[in-house]
């Protein structure tokens, strides 16, 4: 009996430890590397039917491990809460489709990015919705993103509804609670595809909000932020990024 | 700089104050027609009739077999999912968060306050009933005039627990778009990245309204005491070291 709790104890310490020893395999890339995404993004990240997190970031981040040869380790985490969960350790980096900007940098550091986006309204088909004319209008957005960012200073008499996911506004809007949603081009391509998405359509002007998509890290992870950096330059010359990129989009959104 | 971040401090504090009112409206009205459905509710579970007794317990085993956030979702996103719903008369309120929200806290809180309501009822001593049917009171008149006023009484320190619960659970109310306590504070998170500083002035803030709460629900023990049972809390006096 004192030899299994012995045991037991020995076990758990080795445990504790195993944990919180941090291995690098290269000078300041952590292995295994955990990186935060969402999973309610698609196509960039999303849940299969298996639970497992699949989608374009999610192949990106899987390319860069092997690349910096570290083991992946995915967590996925609300997006409000995505910034803090980084700064709290929780993970290493976030590759989550997020908008490099200014206020993020005041906070987090950025890689290159690694995909370009622009911001479009997505309204019914012939529903007259303009987006010239916002006043009296209800705007889905998500939370926490530059879209909102941008509504909140720029909506005017429009009422701006916040989403903790995308796909919830996508749900708001074919319930027609929404006049339109305000949101990354890209995912709302993939959405007018869906049969929910069928009756609508992308309606005015491309948004450029920020700086490209791209991997936050904490500040002080400087020489992670260069890794990632070289790998990922590494991926775009050999053609890995551009097959990736071709399982999502018929065209390159590099 | 200074004048700046002064400015943020007093919209970011009016903005909590507003959430924080819209929690203190979702709490009050659904706890008002929750627990007006609650009596019927515990007295159907309480009922000799079989009829009557197992529409009740079917509805107290869902509502407090399933949680909260599904409930909300169900009444929010999911009823909205029907066409029959979106074109039918009752639209203008469902398509509402605000007023999904007040009928998803209400089916749920009334659900547990029936509970506790049947809890109360239960402990009323069976010799007054028997006084009562001793009087040739009617069995709706035992009920009405003996049972309950005393079965609420004695339900109350169980009930302002419901309330705080439902307090609390209004956070909920932030994942269909509304601005209450916490929506604001996980949009100031988002927009400042101060999660510790705001969610800890959210907690303040829900701290100060469970503070009313049990205040208000101890003047209600007090005005409602029964001579001789006087709810003193005071340690020394008789009933303080009753309850020690």
């Amino acid at each position: 009996m004192k030899g299994l709790i012995a045991f037991l104890m020995a076990a758990f310490i080795a445990g504790l430890l195993s944990t919180a020893r941090v291995a690098y395999a290269e000078p300041g890339v952590p292995n295994p590397l955990r990186i935060g995404s969402e999973g309610y993004y698609p196509p960039f990240n999303f849940v299969d039917q298996s639970g497992q997190l699949k989608g374009f970031d999610i192949d990106i981040a899987m390319a860069l491990c092997e690349r910096l040869k570290v083991e992946c380790k995915l967590v996925a985490q609300d997006w409000d809460g995505i910034i803090p969960a980084l700064l709290a350790g929780k993970y290493d980096a976030i590759v989550a489709s997020m908008s490099i900007t200014d206020e993020r940098k005041k906070v987090v550091s950025f890689t290159d990015k690694y995909y370009s986006n622009k911001v479009r309204f997505v309204a019914a088909k012939g529903g007259g919705f303009d987006p010239g004319k916002l006043d009296g209008k209800t705007i889905g957005t998500q939370r926490a993103t530059i879209a909102a960012n941008w509504l909140a200073k720029n909506a005017g008499g429009a009422k701006v509804k916040l989403y903790d996911k995308q796909t919830d506004a996508y749900l708001d809007l074919a319930a027609r609670r929404l006049d339109a949603i305000f949101a990354d081009g890209l995912v709302l391509h993939e959405w007018l595809k869906t049969k929910a998405g069928a009756g609508f359509e992308m309606v005015g002007d491309a948004y450029e909000l920020d700086e490209g998509i791209g991997i936050a890290v904490r500040k002080e992870d400087n020489v992670l932020r260069q890794r990632l950096n070289a790998a990922l330059a590494a991926m775009l010359a050999d053609g890995t990024y551009a097959a990736i990129n071709a399982r999502y989009f018929p065209f390159s959104i590099y | 700089m200074m004048a700046a971040l002064h400015g943020m401090a007093a919209e970011s504090t009016a903005q909590l104050l507003a959430g924080a009112w819209l929690t203190m409206q979702l709490t009050a009205l659904a706890m008002l027609v929750g627990t007006t459905l609650a009596f019927p509710l515990a007295l159907m579970r309480t009922s000799r009739h079989g009829w009557l007794r197992a529409p009740a317990y079917g509805y107290v085993f869902f509502f407090r077999g399933t949680p909260l956030l599904v409930q909300i979702f169900l009444v929010y996103y999911g009823l909205a999912q029907f066409e029959a719903i979106r074109d039918g008369f009752l639209w203008p309120v469902l398509g509402e968060a605000y007023w999904c929200a007040i009928i998803a806290f209400s089916l749920n809180t009334a659900a547990y306050t029936a509970e506790i309501l049947r809890g109360g009822m239960l402990a009323v001593p069976l010799g007054e009933r028997e006084a009562a049917r001793a009087l040739g009171f009617s069995r709706w008149q035992e009920i009405r005039l003996i049972v309950l006023p005393r079965a609420v009484r004695q339900a109350l320190p169980a009930y302002g627990n419901e309330v705080i619960l439902m307090l609390k659970g209004s956070a909920l109310a932030s994942t269909i778009t509304l601005l209450e306590l916490t929506g604001v504070a996980r949009t100031l998170i988002a927009r400042t990245y101060l999660a510790v500083e705001f969610f800890a002035l959210a907690g303040l803030i829900y701290l100060l309204l469970t503070l009313l709460i049990v205040r208000g629900v101890r003047l209600l023990e007090r005005r409602w005491a029964l001579p001789g049972q006087a709810i003193e809390t005071v340690p020394g006096t008789r009933h303080g070291d009753l309850l020690a």
